[in-house]
């Protein structure tokens, strides 16, 4: 058995390979001609792999390689909001199921390619929801960062958009309506926190084997749904801040998942006390434990981003994170000790996984 | 016969379309006509050099007989077209 690493950073992809092990690692890269990458991710199916981003002098593209990642194309045919709109920033997530790729964009929409990312046209249904002329920017833009699908049933999509919220089609992409209720605003005023939508997600997982139970990493705490998310609970209570980015579940078992908290909006966004922990839990939310056995416990001021907190497959399940000072941490043991597997990388925006015989 | 304008690409540009070439004639009345021109040869590469407003992009420059051009700008016979990237970055 082969495991990937997919890391995007500032400066490019670089995949990180290692046998079943996952002892010993070999860094590729940067790829991608060095552009600015937000997400870097494989479909599972086909081993293609993904890369989205945004260059400030060539734009926003979509990068592709079948030969797990050694050569590389782009594309951004279709791309594109009609003429006269505010063009395509950057191409922000990439997301592969049901052989499509979906891709969500700055400023937010959603794009569909059915031919493995040669080409694109916009989910339209989405920027048709009645919402849309109040849909604010948050720290990062208008921005489709979260993209989860429904292994069981194609029509079915969540979104996740910052500071406008999750929303969710059940049509394929034709209508959605927010999935909000239950997470709250801290930055609106008293009374008014729990708003239809406008809530800052920061990323969304699906439960592995589960069709409705969703775990969220908001702005304002984390959370768990069980009914597709038409509802939310807080899951905070035993971790040590409500604020973070990404969240990862377990690739078997729908009671696991991980946090990776930091100290708060406006504490400066690093790890509690400079501390790095990674919080697991093994019963859908109601307990946490810490785990930082070979995670630096002192002088860390590193973030870590939304996409950037990830499994593996293999059993027991690697987890992985990317830090914005470039380094990357693994654990082959389902986070009970770590290892730094990568430093001295670019900023790093989001780590995914792939295997292979 | 009107002379082509003579189209120079940044080599950035290359390392993304590498069956491109560095220097390259068009048949062109305006810049519009030289980016159409350009994605004709090698497709895509409009997109990397031109949003959907239309425009050039922001870090992109092209200049035209040593002036900034927009995509309207009018190109004389056999003018010589640069097109360049910007300081950007971090």
């Amino acid at each position: 058995m082969n495991v990937r690493v997919l890391i995007g950073s500032k400066k490019g992809a670089f995949v990180l390979e290692s046998d079943g092990e996952r002892r010993d690692w070999r860094v590729r890269g940067p790829l991608c001609e060095h552009w600015p990458l937000t997400h870097v991710a494989a479909d599972l199916a086909d081993g293609t792999i993904y890369a989205t981003g945004g260059n400030a002098w060539f734009g926003p593209a979509v990068w592709k390689s079948n030969d797990g990642g050694t050569t590389w194309t782009h594309s951004s045919q279709g791309l594109a909001y009609p003429q006269g709109e505010t063009p395509v920033q950057c191409a922000w997530v990439a997301h592969a199921a049901h052989g499509r790729l979906y891709v969500g964009v700055e400023p937010a929409g959603l794009f569909v390619s059915g031919d493995g990312g040669e080409s694109f046209r916009e989910v339209e249904g989405l920027r048709r929801h009645p919402s849309r002329p109040q849909w604010q920017p948050g720290g990062i833009g208008l921005v489709l960062h979260s993209i989860v699908s429904d292994p069981t049933d194609v029509r079915r999509l969540w979104v996740g958009i910052s500071s406008v919220g999750v929303f969710y089609t059940e049509d394929g992409g034709e209508t959605w309506s927010p999935r909000n209720s239950g997470t709250r605003c801290d930055f609106l005023p008293e009374g008014e926190r729990y708003p239809e939508f406008g809530q800052c997600v920061h990323n969304l997982t699906l439960a592995p084997g589960c069709s409705d139970r969703l775990y969220q990493q908001n702005h304002c705490g984390m959370y768990r749904s069980d009914d597709g998310g038409a509802s939310w609970r807080s899951i905070e209570n035993g971790l040590p801040s409500s604020f973070g980015f990404p969240v990862a579940a377990h690739p078997r078992d729908a009671d696991t998942l991980f946090f990776l908290p930091l100290n708060g909006d406006t504490k400066g966004r690093y790890p509690p006390d400079a501390r790095v922990a990674v919080w697991r839990s093994r019963d859908g939310g109601a307990h946490w434990a810490d785990s930082r056995a070979g995670l630096p416990q002192s002088g860390a001021y590193f973030g870590v981003m939304r996409q950037a907190l990830a499994t593996d497959a293999l059993d027991p399940a690697g987890v992985y994170f990317g830090t914005s000072n470039g380094s990357v941490y693994a654990s082959r043991d389902e986070g009970e000790t770590w290892e730094c597997i990568a430093r001295d990388l670019p900023a790093i925006s989001s780590v995914e996984t792939m295997t292979a015989a | 016969m009107r002379a082509p304008a003579v189209v120079r690409l940044p080599a950035l540009l290359k390392a993304l379309f590498p069956d491109s070439e560095r220097v390259v004639k068009i048949e062109a009345e305006t810049v519009e006509d030289v980016m159409n021109g350009l994605e004709a040869r090698w497709p895509g590469m409009r997109d990397r050099l031109c949003d959907t407003t239309p425009a050039i992009r922001r870090h992109i420059n092209v200049f035209v007989e040593g002036e900034r051009a927009r995509l309207d700008t009018r190109l004389e016979p056999g003018a010589d077209v640069f097109i360049l990237t910007a300081i950007s970055g971090g």
